[in-house]
């Protein structure tokens, strides 16, 4: 509840600057705002009785008296499981991984990245390419034009307070005007996940990740380095690639653990605009959602020893039916699901007629 | 001692009738008490430092053209360690950027640009005979000498299992600097900070002493040169920053060799708990890096403007602002720990404030120069390169300073490029602006204009090729710290791998540069940039006296800046 709390602060936070910046950008601020509240609220009135939709209908068959019939709705696309078996997904190429001799940030496939990443190229990319060129400009016009044949005799000149005032409250103007957005943005990253989310938790290692899911029966996966070889074999980007890899549902918020065994890692995926550090003895949370499937890749982000470049982090997002037969494959049950696994083995071929 | 004692008290003696009576060598050098020789000890010893620390970064850079670990074991091999296996290696990775960072900001930076421009032009600016202290300001340096001594033994011997040295980062992060390392290595390198901190805390003492007593009449702190503003407000950041890292790493120490637990949960510490303590210095020491540069700026762009500092009292505050402020910003560093949503907030819009002073000392250099008369001697050309080089690093931590946007670039090439942009081109800028000012004065020789345009110019070319490329690495995402990468990196590694060959050039060429000083350089005047050059130093021969100012000077009313 602690992240709820901090987003309810958050909030408060958001509304008492906002009103201090109203005259500057009312509108983004607004939207910026408005979300916060409700869902931190939301999150600490879930306890008591859900309120998303998808979650309510798992509760209520429970609820149900019905001892011989499927525990789950069948039609309930979150309990769907897909046709055939799992197998591993392949990336594509300028997804989720650097492109060669890129120079710009990698296209971002979750809303906050992509909130992020429209930030920084409408605002911040635009303001400081303006800087640095007003400021090569007026160096090169000072350069040709009061040089000493230009300019023999020098000026006596030392103030000039309208000047010296112009130039301390514009760039707080521009501050001001940056800071709108930033606050936004990094309340957006904050929200937290619905109180039925998925949660995933990911150990770093020297020099290893393990992931586990405790909503699917505490399956885990462990998910060392591809070598350079056997990557290329898969047609995987080199020290980008792993041999198990997070699996995870698209386009649903998940609540992302993360956690070090040993020493500070860093869980980092650049086309997610995700990086939480891994510190030991401290479970960070942080909501991840991939608005689409694909494999994305990321590295450890914090030095944790001789192979701190070798513990890479490769995130295959899967439509949830392809997600969910996954986690009945690796011995799991879908989240959500009743406890009992004789409920999900009946559920499972509810679902699959032709498996 | 006895012979010590003699000698010191000799000199006294002799002083009134032999103005310049030097003591012998090994006194001279080894138990000086004269800013002036100290400034240069300082000075030669950064300079060595700088070439171990520039090396290791040629190593870095070599390893990082192409994708793979090609040259790790070699170098491993002539560290004494032959037939390393692949952890070796990488462990060795982490070993000399541990090196590299802490070398250039302990022992080259702050050496030459506190210690040696420091020691040598403040006296010399306010009218003074020497520092307070000057037996404190000699233990200063050879306790940075020790601390450099202790840092380079932690090279040979264990580090980990897997190799010797300390590959904990210069930032030393607990539990890797604590659990993870389990060698001696790791105590010489955290004992050579202890030692580095303590001179550097002595020498914080004795500059606030010297500038508050010992101004010559008439000298107020608003009439101060602003390179003695800017020794100022560092020694006060230095002074109040460095017993934190002292405490920080001895509880490191402790928790290593004593059970403690101060950075281990598993005794109810906490390791995010280090870097608050780190960053609480660490960032108060990027600008105890860049402060004294600024300075240096300062003294340049007024001189070969024939011009006093525009804005002069804004100048000094914008710096006083920067160090105040820069003491509370300080987790911007650890956006990515974990901290709650309001934490992040505040540190983002508190270290977008530093922009504002920053800002004004930029506009104000611009405006010094703006109706001047501009004579583009070398100090000046390397002003100028300073100047757009500091700014284009300081936009880049507007970017940085956002939180959210932070997520991604953290700990990227980014930020390599962002603090290299500030400080290796920033503050180095600002060295070499500074040697080629003051160099004649310092050693009474000249040294070659051209070679000095030359060295300015390959150098642009070659820190520009270096560090400009790794923005876009750490925005297609690639880590820093990293020995081996995606081969998608390759293209900008390589090239910033062929930039590090340029700038070793223009090193080459700063060097024959002091060499042709010293055998064929030209004899220097004691006011030898003329008009523009009116701050106390240039009152004096070059090189000034063994002692100066024993009549102390006394500055008129007219305006002295």
């Amino acid at each position: 509840m602690t992240f709820g709390k901090t987003a309810r602060t958050a909030g408060r936070a958001i509304q008492a600057i906002g009103l201090s910046l109203a005259l500057f950008a009312a509108p983004a601020l607004a939207t910026a705002a408005a979300p916060a509240a409700p869902t931190a609220e939301k999150a600490d009135a879930a306890a008591a009785t859900a309120t998303d939709a998808a979650a309510a209908a798992p509760v209520t068959a429970v609820a149900a008296p019905a001892p011989a019939g499927p525990a789950i709705d069948p039609n309930d696309p979150k309990f769907k499981v897909a046709p055939g078996k799992y197998v591993p997904m392949k990336p594509t190429e300028g997804k989720g991984m650097p492109t060669p001799g890129g120079i710009m940030f990698q296209d971002q496939y979750s809303d906050s990245g992509k909130q992020a990443l429209q930030m920084h190229q409408a605002i911040l990319l635009p303001v400081i390419f303006a800087i640095s060129l007003l400021v090569l400009f007026l160096l090169l016009y000072v350069i040709a034009r009061f040089n000493r044949r230009a300019n023999p005799v020098p000026s006596k000149t030392a103030h000039n307070t309208l000047l010296e005032v112009l130039w301390t409250g514009i760039p707080i103007l521009i501050l001001v005007g940056i800071s709108v957005p930033s606050v936004a943005l990094i309340n957006k990253q904050f929200q937290p996940a619905p109180e039925k989310a998925l949660t995933v938790k990911a150990t770093g290692n020297q020099w290893y990740w393990t992931y586990k899911y405790p909503d699917n029966g505490d399956i885990e996966v462990i998910s060392n380095m591809l070598p350079h070889d056997k990557a290329l074999a898969a047609g995987e980007p080199s020290q980008l690639a792993a041999d198990y890899r997070m699996v995870v549902p698209a386009g649903e918020p998940i609540r992302m653990q993360v956690i070090g065994a040993d020493v500070i890692h860093s869980f980092a995926v650049p086309s997610l605009w995700f990086k939480i550090d891994a510190v030991p003895g401290k479970i960070n949370e942080k909501t991840l959602t991939i608005n689409e499937p694909g494999v994305y890749y990321g590295q450890c982000s914090e030095l944790c020893g001789a192979r701190h470049g070798y513990m890479p982090i490769a995130i295959e997002a899967l439509p949830r039916d392809e997600f969910n037969r996954w986690v009945l494959e690796q011995g799991g049950k879908i989240d959500g699901a009743p406890e009992a696994p004789a409920a999900a083995d009946a559920a499972a071929p509810a679902a699959k007629p032709a498996a | 001692m006895a012979t010590t004692a003699d000698q010191f008290q000799a000199h006294a003696d002799d002083a009134h009738h032999d103005h310049d009576h030097k003591p012998a060598f090994f006194a001279r050098w080894f138990m000086s008490t004269n800013h002036k020789d100290i400034g240069t000890l300082y000075l030669i010893f950064a300079i060595f430092a700088g070439v171990i620390g520039g090396g290791i970064s040629g190593i870095m850079r070599l390893e990082l053209a192409h994708p793979g670990i090609q040259y790790l074991g070699t170098v491993a091999s002539l560290l004494g360690e032959p037939n390393a296996n692949f952890d070796s290696q990488l462990h060795l990775w982490n070993v000399l950027i541990t090196a590299h960072g802490l070398i250039m900001v302990f022992f080259l930076v702050m050496p030459a640009i506190i210690g040696g421009f420091g020691n040598w032009f403040v006296p010399l600016m306010i009218g003074a005979p020497d520092m307070a202290f000057p037996r404190m300001n000699n233990i200063s340096f050879w306790l940075t000498v020790a601390g450099f001594i202790s840092l380079m033994l932690s090279a040979v011997v264990p580090g980990d299992a897997t190799g010797n040295g300390a590959g904990i980062g210069w930032t030393a992060y607990a539990p890797l600097s604590t659990s993870g390392s389990k060698g001696p290595a790791t105590d010489f390198a955290i004992f050579s900070l202890h030692l580095a901190g303590a001179a550097s805390i002595m020498g914080a003492i004795n500059f606030i002493t010297t500038i508050f007593n010992m101004r010559a009449p008439g000298m107020t702190l608003h009439r101060m040169p602003l390179f003695v503003w800017s020794v100022l407000v560092t020694a006060f950041l230095l002074l109040l920053a460095l017993p934190v890292l002292a405490a920080a790493i001895t509880m490191l120490i402790t928790d290593r060799n004593f059970g403690t637990t101060f950075y281990d949960a598993k005794g109810g510490g906490d390791p995010v708990l280090y870097q608050h303590l780190f960053w609480f210095f660490g960032h108060p020491e990027v600008y105890i890096m860049i402060l004294p540069a600024f300075g240096i700026i300062s003294q340049i762009v007024s001189t070969f403007s024939k011009k006093p500092v525009f804005g002069y009292l804004g100048m000094a505050y914008a710096m006083v602002a920067i160090g105040v402020v820069g003491f509370v910003v300080w987790a911007h560093h650890m956006y990515t720990t974990g901290m709650s949503v309001n934490t992040k907030l505040y540190f983002t819009l508190a270290t977008m404030v530093i922009a504002v002073p920053t800002g004004i000392k930029i506009f104000s250099w611009i405006a010094t120069m703006w109706g001047g008369s501009l004579e583009f001697r070398s100090p000046l050309v390397w002003a100028l390169g300073f100047i757009f080089l500091f700014t284009v690093g300081g936009v880049t931590g507007v970017v940085l300073a956002n939180g959210g946007i932070d997520d991604n670039l953290h700990d990227t090439y980014y930020v390599v490029a962002h603090f290299h942009y500030v400080l290796s081109l920033g503050a180095v800028t600002g060295l070499f602006a500074g040697f080629y000012y003051w160099f004649p004065k310092m050693s009474g020789r000249w040294h070659s204009e051209a070679l000095s345009y030359l060295h300015f110019a390959v150098f642009f070319v070659g820190v520009n090729m270096i560090f400009f490329p790794q923005h876009f690495l750490g925005m297609q995402g690639m880590p820093r710290r990293y020995p081996d990468y995606a081969p998608a990196y390759e293209y900008w590694n390589t090239l910033s791998s062929w930039g590090y060959a340029v700038t070793l050039v223009s090193v080459g060429l700063f060097f024959l540069n002091i060499i042709y000083a010293f055998t064929m350089g030209k004899k220097a005047e004691g006011n030898y940039w003329g008009e523009g050059a009116t701050t106390l130093e240039w009152t004096l021969s070059s090189p000034p006296p063994f002692h100066q100012f024993e009549t102390l000077p006394v500055i008129d009313d007219k305006d002295h800046h």
